[in-house]
């Protein structure tokens, strides 16, 4: 029962009535709730009770707090009922008619019966959950709810005006969260302005801007994921940066693809490729790492990690880390002079 | 004098660069430790300076353009003390004595050089066993006199020789 809230049973904007029952008295766990008998009232959002005495006496909670319901048949001298298990009370709960209870599930004791049919239409309602379509809708503003309701306690009004400061701070907080996102969305568009407006300035000048260059940048805008209006006009597989970027991937292919017997699903090519091109997601395993190491510095007799970032299109801070751990594992040693650091295979 | 034959190693760059990893450096110290012994013993160097040594040939491969550094020579040096084939002649270890054979050798050579003549029980001056004719052919020829007392000493310690005071100098009688 303590899951309960002061309502004035008055429906919000969206919420309809459903069926209503006279004659309830309300239990908290096994124990009659310190209430009288009732009106039970069941809305596409809530479940609502109304002292027949005392009209003003009326609490709610909502169909979301149900967890499931059984009906309890009627016996000798007792009512049929229904049981209704709830969820726990969230933390931020208005008061109620309890404060705290030890049971988690209350029960509706039809003394005129009438529990079918509200048996039926809470399962309807249950199971359609209509409440989740129309959520919380404008409170009654608390203008028209005291001029309305003079005779209400001051209880409820106060209640209200709580309500809608809850609301107005949640909305505040959302929109204080959006406005990062703001931010960050309007420098996106000038990023996005800028290396639009470079794209086509290269398009212009073609004849001053090196064709090393021009490959490079438009290479950045792909991995960056700006598709670059240039490149769309470039067609079939004969242009040079579709070869440059060809030549880029079979290079960093070849090892991955012998390591996997000559056969890679594309997702894998593309992970791999996004991930060597510098995105600096780091998931080679320790293995593959060494290897692809030792069989470069190999290859080419030696490498300082500069040399071989740019084989392998990696970062130099990524390429110094593997060719430390091939040294680590002992199959590279170090040339340390005014040249420079150089990594040899350990012929040791 | 034959020219010195380089190992391998002496001319793969990394062989100047004092190894991070644990094993590689092992492995590394070891090379140079045979490296300097058998330099050493192919110009009869019995003393070594370090900062001489620094530019000498043995530590500096000008074709390759890497020598080692003071660092690493100190390295190399205190393995070489540990294996007995080094001892500091002063306490701020800037020269050494470069024992690429130790005494115990030396003076096994010796015995066996007298024994082979059927010279045991004479007596030897120790001009005569460093410099003298009869010993030309031998390696222990041109021994200094440092080492050859050592060497002898040794032998004494085993019982196969004396070293003995005569008027002149010292001398040794083998048994």
């Amino acid at each position: 029962m303590d899951r309960f809230v002061w309502s004035n049973g008055l429906l919000e904007i969206n919420e309809t009535l459903v069926i209503q029952q006279r004659g309830v008295r309300l239990y908290d766990g096994d124990d009659k709730a310190k209430l009288d008998v009732g009106v039970v009232l069941l809305s596409t959002h809530r479940l609502v009770w109304r002292d027949q005495k005392n009209h003003e006496c009326c609490i709610s909670i909502p169909l979301s707090q149900i967890i499931f319901f059984e009906e309890q048949a009627a016996g000798v001298g007792k009512s049929a009922k229904i049981v209704i298990h709830l969820h726990p009370a969230p933390t931020n709960k208005e008061p109620g008619p309890y404060q705290h209870s030890k049971f988690s599930y209350i029960k509706l004791s039809f003394k005129e019966h009438g529990q079918i049919e509200f048996y039926r239409r809470l399962t309807e309602e249950m199971t359609q959950k209509r409440w989740e379509n129309t959520p919380a809708s404008q409170p009654i503003p608390t203008a028209t709810a005291s001029q309305a309701g003079r005779t209400r306690a001051v209880g409820i009004v106060g209640i209200e005006r709580k309500l809608e400061e809850k609301r107005k701070e949640t909305d505040k907080n959302i929109s204080e969260a959006f406005e990062d996102l703001n931010k960050l969305m309007v420098k996106a568009k000038e990023m996005v302005e800028l290396s639009r407006s470079i794209a086509s300035k290269i398009k212009e000048k073609q004849g001053d801007i090196t064709e090393d260059e021009t490959i490079r940048f438009k290479s950045y805008l792909l991995s960056m994921g700006i598709a670059d209006p240039v490149t769309r006009e470039t067609h079939g597989s004969g242009t040079h940066y579709h070869m440059q970027l060809a030549k880029q991937l079979s290079d960093m292919l070849q090892a991955p693809l012998e390591e996997r017997g000559g056969m890679m699903a594309l997702t894998e090519v593309y992970c791999l490729v996004n991930r060597a091109r510098g995105m600096e997601l780091q998931s080679h395993s320790e293995e593959e790492m060494i290897v692809s190491a030792l069989d470069n510095v190999s290859d080419k007799g030696s490498l300082t990690a500069e040399e071989f970032a740019k084989l392998l299109g990696l970062s130099v801070l990524l390429s110094k880390e593997r060719l430390l751990l091939a040294e680590k594992m002992g199959h590279l040693c170090r040339d340390d002079s005014v040249e420079g650091l150089r990594f040899y295979p350990n012929l040791f | 004098m034959q020219s010195f034959e380089w190992p391998w190693q002496y001319n793969f760059p990394p062989f100047f660069t004092l190894q991070p990893n644990v094993d590689t450096r092992q492995k590394q110290l070891a090379a140079w430790c045979s490296l300097a012994l058998s330099y050493c013993r192919h110009r009869k160097l019995y003393t070594l300076d370090v900062l001489e040594a620094q530019e000498s040939a043995l530590f500096n491969n000008k074709k390759i353009s890497r020598k080692l550094s003071v660092e690493a020579i100190q390295v190399i040096f205190e393995e070489l003390r540990k294996k007995g084939n080094l001892e500091w002649m002063d306490k701020n270890k800037t020269r050494c004595l470069i024992m690429w054979r130790r005494p115990e050798e030396w003076g096994k050579l010796i015995y066996q050089w007298v024994s082979k003549n059927g010279m045991v029980n004479s007596v030897f001056t120790l001009y005569e066993l460093s410099s003298g004719e009869d010993t030309e052919s031998e390696e222990f020829h041109g021994l200094e006199e440092w080492m050859l007392l050592r060497a002898l000493q040794a032998l004494q310690s085993e019982g196969k020789a004396e070293v003995i005071s005569l008027d002149d100098g010292k001398g040794v009688k083998f048994f």
